[in-house]
């Protein structure tokens, strides 16, 4: 690592060569506000000009995000000019966007109003026209309103670099442009996987989720029994939305909040996922066994499942069957759950808490549902749950934390469906259940730690009985591609993919609390890159101190195929928790 | 033509295509010449169909052996066209139509005798001028990157080789990477699209890149209002710019070349395509060329007409065909250009003067010029001027000499206002700074710029506002919308200068202006926004009154800002003829009961201002004079 002699203020400092000038300036304790910067690195971008700072010699002021720092740099921040015009980019911001605040989901994470403060911008310094406004609020998972939107580019760039899609776009010119889906269509009217990593990235409220809160009131409001399960990896993320660092388990207090929110049950997904290991796993048995098509993929991410529909529709016959845990776990309330409490199924609304915006969309799918009923008739992001707690006058940091799940038939859960939240953790649970089942007996180590980490691509061999089975995981649709054209090309040595739509997997859901620095003071700087091994370091804990390790010995789901489906892959159980895909090719044929 | 193996072979043909061009020019082949403008201006007043025509008829009438048909590049003088020149005798008529092309053939091919009446006339002199040389526009001119324009074929590989193509890249081949580049640092020829950066230096930086693939880019993406010299220049010397190219990919070590230009230029696009597939028949582009080991191939990319691809950055990504958006800079394209590796990104003009530096040697282009710019450089002289077109002139030539000796000075007698140099990125220049001899800085120094030529003339009849407008509304138009300050600033400020025209503008205003102004400046991501507000400034800066009277008086000084002025009937001229009533779209003028000071039983017209559009068709009706605008 190279040092470089720079001055900031008149100050002496030494920095890392790398760094840019923003980087080199936060390290030294000078906070500069941008908002088209978020990740560590040169900013690609350099748009919003709003991170400007003075550098002697240079010609005009500096971006300072995509400048990097040289030897015998003497940097002014706070210099008049510098002020300025890092103010008067703000206000510019300002006189062409939307600033009905009240109305804004990003309400508390908006960066826009924390710049302003930073730079003190004031609104009304210039006055104008405002640029014609789109607003989509079709797709299920994602709403857009480009009113305000103040065309950082940062979801451009994070749905290419996560996706490898770019749904996202520049359309138009000068005044006129914005940020949309090729020729301004709705995400529900192309080929977006409402994966929801523009909406992490966004800065105002231009990229939200769907607000699915009034659903639930309703319900609530009409006194339905409202069944609350809560995906795996909205523990690992749930108490930054209070305040507590990343990395922080929020399980306990979870719990505790949502059982005062009036729910008539607070279920883990996680037996749900443990069902799903054992449908799942089981499947890959009866291909391996029956020489089905192989390999067989994963089908629990909702938004890989869109991408594969659209992009990679001839693969259908690879992607398990089953449905994703949370639906599963639905399906099971609404029927066997009901069955044994002897409550109508038309009187459950289930909630489902998921870390993902995809979900919004999975639950309306056709073939999710059973008897006229949906599985799950409402789907909120972490940051919509906390919101509902925050709302309903609940003190996050003075709850209780031993309260527990509601143990009532779907209660327990094994370490394995914890660590579906994570990348390569579905692979992990079903390769414990699939060992057993080959095997007759557990595997030694219970870890598999080759499918650990968050590399966007691993793969192991695992030696079941002399077989050697090879497997892949990826996250992330970019990555994923790579996988997937092995497949395509017939030459895939793999009996089994996970594929999660998030880079990442769960943990880095579209719906997860965000993580922007500017508004975290008490992270460090390299939080961008450490957050997503922080969350998942909390599922695998969680897991270590699970008594039960493997789905097939939790205790509840053996009494389920006891008591009411059977066994796995059972008629019953292809008709409750299993589903079909469909080919989204044609669907958004290009214009003539 | 055929595959020519090696040096020896060019330098052969070179010989013999010259010699024949030079009798063509004395006329010692027993033959007169015609050529005919094939540039855009003139081919849209109809010279093909002229040159068509001359054609049939000199076939008809027998004289294939007596006289050919050519067509040529630009002459330049675009208001005169379209031309038809004749060797030897080097007589040019002007504003020459299909109809002519008979007389043409019988008075001046058959007959031998000159036409008088297609001659130039000189406005001052009002004298019959024959000879294009004995043109004053065409006296003060120096042509170097329009080189071979109004004289050679320029769709013919073997005219060009007669008139000097390729000596250039020969002398280069001799010479190693470095000493090419020196000899272009040596030259100090500055980049012509309009920062004025040296050439040279730029190509030091490519060539001090370790890097096997780099690339040379030609930036012929011309997009400010009224300019065409890159695509005069492509038009009649594409030879002269790929061999400019081709001695740039030699010297920092690139292998392929890319053209970016505008759609809009389709005849350039058609001659550059046909130079390449020429040379690449005469084994001049390609592999191992002329059996030196030096191989380069040109590629034409079209630009969708953005005139933010004229910035380098935003062009290279239109060329990845990515959206036409500038990158943030560093990293400089010489270190990281086009798809990531080393590019120099030179203007059609520079890479038209570099065969020039090689052939004549850098010693002789430096001798043009002054001080720090040096060579040529050529202008689209426009607006209120009497002689429009294409001026190649040395750097340090006066604005006066331009606009006055040059251009012919301003029509109908009308004051010299102000020129405006740079396009939409420059500024105006008036009255006090016409003896400034032209040149990158003191352009800069005066609050303008050179950008890439436009030279636009203004006089008494222009509001400068307006001006100022009229650029803001084509850079907001042109933004390409990715930084804040361009995008936002120069709608806000064009919601100001037309706020200010409408009649509505307070001296805060003015104020709001500057500060915006300045901010675009400092604020802006590329050159587009930083110099975005440039024509506001300079204009402010000189033209300050004309902001005043607006804001405070509302008044158009200029009487051009419709809501700002009025259209009024001199009682003392008028005759109460009524055409100005019966010629008003809205009816808003009529008859009073005062009689005419000319005949009592004509009565005096009057314009209700209150129903009144400005639509200005009165005054052009009134024979009388009687109708004035204040």
């Amino acid at each position: 690592m190279a040092l470089v002699n720079i001055k900031i203020e008149g100050k002496d400092y030494q920095v890392d060569s790398s760094l840019t000038v923003l980087e080199a300036c936060r390290k030294c304790g000078y906070v500069i506000p941008s908002l088209c910067s978020w990740n560590k690195g040169e900013c690609s971008l350099a748009s919003c000009r709003v991170c400007l700072v003075e550098v002697k010699g240079a010609r005009g002021l500096v971006a300072s995000c995509a400048y990097p720092v040289n030897e015998g740099m003497e940097i002014s921040i706070s210099s008049q000019k510098a002020m300025e015009a890092r103010r008067t980019s703000v206000e510019l911001l300002l006189s062409n966007h939307q600033k009905n605040c009240l109305q804004c989901d990003k309400e508390g994470h908006c960066e826009l109003l924390k710049v302003a403060e930073l730079v003190g911008a004031r609104d009304g310094k210039y006055i104008g026209a405002v640029t014609e406004t789109t607003i989509d609020e079709l797709a299920p998972g994602l709403k857009r309103n480009t009113a305000k939107c103040i065309l950082c580019g940062r979801c451009v760039e994070a749905c290419k670099k996560a996706q490898g899609i770019g749904i996202l776009g520049f359309e138009n010119r000068g005044f006129s442009t914005i940020v949309s889906p090729a020729e301004n269509r709705s995400f529900a009217n192309s080929p977006c996987m409402q994966c929801g990593q523009c909406v992490l990235v966004c800065p105002t409220g231009a990229l939200t989720e769907q607000n699915d809160i009034p659903k639930v009131d309703e319900a609530l409001k009409a006194g339905k029994k409202v069944v609350c399960q809560v995906a795996p990896a909205v523990r690992a993320a749930i108490a930054e939305e209070f305040g507590e660092r990343i990395g922080t388990n929020g399980t306990k207090k979870m719990i505790a909040a949502l059982r005062r929110l009036g729910f008539y049950r607070v279920f883990d997904v996680n037996f749900g996922a443990d069902l799903t290991i054992m449908e799942e796993a089981n499947e890959l048995l009866e291909r391996i066994n029956h020489k089905g098509v192989l390999p067989q993929i994963t089908s629990c991410s909702p938004g890989w499942i869109n991408y594969m529909e659209y992009y990679y529709s001839d693969l259908i016959p690879n992607v398990s069957t089953c449905k994703s845990p949370h639906q599963m776990q639905g399906a099971i309330t609404k029927t066997y759950f009901a069955e044994k409490h002897g409550l109508d199924p038309k009187d459950i609304f289930v909630v489902s808490v998921m870390p993902c915006t995809a979900k919004k969309y999975e639950r309306t799918r056709a073939d999710q549902g059973h008897d006229g009923l949906d599985d799950v008739d409402a789907v909120l992001t972490t940051r919509e749950i906390a919101k509902m707690i925050k709302r309903a006058g609940i003190m996050w940091n003075r709850l209780p934390e031993d309260e527990d799940w509601d143990q009532d038939l779907l209660g327990q859960y094994s370490g394995a469906g914890v660590i579906f939240g994570v990348t390569g953790g579905v692979m992990e649970a079903a390769l414990r259940t699939a060992y057993f089942a080959l095997t007759g007996k557990e595997h030694e180590l219970i870890k598999f730690e080759q499918v650990r980490g968050l590399e966007s691509v691993k793969e192991a061999a695992i030696d079941i009985n002399g077989t050697v089975i090879k497997v892949a995981v990826a996250s992330g649709m970019r990555e994923a591609k790579k996988l997937l054209d092995e497949i395509r090309a017939g030459k895939s040595e793999y009996a089994f993919i996970e594929i999660m739509g998030c880079p990442g997997g769960c943990i880095n859901g579209g719906g997860q609390p965000y993580v922007k620095p500017l508004l975290l003071p008490n992270e460090d700087d390299d939080i961008r890159e450490t957050y997503r091994a922080k969350r998942a370091a909390v599922l695998y804990n969680e897991d270590e101190r699970q008594q039960i390790r493997q789905s097939h010995n939790n205790p509840d789901i053996q009494k389920l195929y006891a008591d009411f489906l059977g066994k796995p892959l059972s008629e019953k159980a292809e008709e409750l928790l299993h589903t079909s895909y469909v080919n989204n090719r044609d669907r958004f044929p290009r214009k003539k | 033509m055929c595959r020519i193996a090696d040096e020896k072979e060019l330098q052969e043909l070179i010989v013999k295509y010259s010699d024949k061009l030079a009798r063509k020019f004395a006329g010692n082949d027993g033959k007169k010449h015609l050529v005919v403008c094939g540039g855009t201006g003139c081919l849209s007043s109809n010279s093909h169909e002229i040159l068509v025509k001359l054609q049939e008829l000199i076939k008809e009438k027998g004289l294939e052996d007596k006289a050919e048909v050519n067509v040529v590049g630009c002459f330049g003088f675009c208001s005169q066209g379209p031309f038809v020149k004749i060797f030897p005798e080097d007589r040019l008529y002007r504003m020459v139509k299909v109809s002519d092309a008979e007389r043409i053939v019988e008075e001046d091919i058959i007959g031998g005798k000159c036409i008088n009446d297609l001659l130039y006339e000189d406005p001052a002199t009002h004298e019959k001028v024959e000879r294009q040389d004995d043109i004053n526009f065409y006296k003060k001119q120096k042509r170097i990157a329009l080189h071979g324009c109004s004289m050679i074929n320029p769709e013919m590989l073997e005219e060009a080789l007669g008139y000097g193509a390729f000596k250039g890249l020969t002398r280069a081949l001799h010479m190693s990477q470095q000493e090419v580049v020196t000899e272009v640092l040596n030259s100090g020829i500055r980049g012509r699209g309009g920062a004025g950066f040296p050439t040279g230096r730029k190509w030091q930086f490519a060539l001090d890149q370790k890097n096997d693939t780099k690339y040379v880019v030609c930036n012929g993406d011309e997009g400010d209002p009224g300019a065409f010299m890159d695509r005069s220049i492509l038009e009649g010397n594409p030879i002269g710019v790929i061999e400019g190219m081709m001695i740039a990919g030699y010297a920092i070590g690139a292998q392929n070349g890319y053209f970016y230009v505008r759609a809009e230029y389709p005849i350039a696009v058609k001659r550059l395509r046909l130079a390449i597939k020429q040379l690449e028949e005469a084994g001049l582009l390609g592999d191992n060329i002329l059996g030196t080991g030096f191989s380069f191939r040109c590629h034409v990319r079209l630009g969708a007409g953005a005139f933010v691809c004229g910035e380098e950055t935003a062009l290279l990504n239109s060329i990845e065909g990515k959206r036409g958006m500038p990158r943030p800079r560093p990293p400089f394209p010489a270190v990281k250009g086009l798809w990531g590796k080393p590019t120099i990104i030179n203007n059609v003009e520079t890479l038209a003067n570099i065969p020039y530096i090689l052939r004549e040697g850098a010693s002789e282009y430096a001798k043009i010029g002054t001080e720090k710019s040096k060579g040529t450089k050529v202008f689209a002289l426009g607006g209120k001027v009497n002689n429009v077109g294409l001026v190649e002139v040395p750097m340090g030539t006066t604005l006066r000499e331009l606009v006055f000796d040059i251009g012919g000075g301003i029509p109908h007698n009308k004051r010299f206002k102000a020129i405006q140099t740079g396009g939409p990125s420059g500024g105006c220049l008036t009255e006090k700074d016409l003896d400034v001899e032209i040149d990158f800085d003191s352009l800069v120094a005066r609050g303008s710029m050179m950008g890439s030529g436009g030279a636009i003339v203004m006089d008494e009849d222009n509001c400068m506002v307006d001006v100022a407008k009229f650029y803001m509304e084509f850079i907001c138009d042109e933004s390409c919308g990715k930084c804040s300050p361009c995008r936002i600033g120069t709608k806000r400020m064009l919601e100001i200068l037309k706020k200010i025209t409408d009649g509505k503008g307070s001296l805060q205003d003015l104020q709001d202006l500057k500060e915006l102004a300045n901010a675009t400046k400092t604020n802006s991501l590329c050159a587009l926004g930083q110099t975005a507000a440039n024509p506001i400034t300079s204009t402010m800066n000189n033209f300050e009154n004309e902001y005043i009277a607006h804001v405070v008086d509302k008044k158009c000084p200029a009487h051009v800002c419709k809501n700002l002025m009025e259209y009024k009937i001199l009682p003392d001229k008028c005759v109460g003829c009524g055409l100005c009533a019966r010629n008003c779209p809205v009816q808003c003028i009529s008859k009073t009961d005062q009689p005419t000071a000319r005949n009592p039983k004509m009565f005096i017209h009057k314009i209700d201002a209150s129903k009144c559009v400005k639509c200005g068709l009165c005054m052009s009706n009134c024979r009388f004079g009687a109708i004035i605008k204040q």
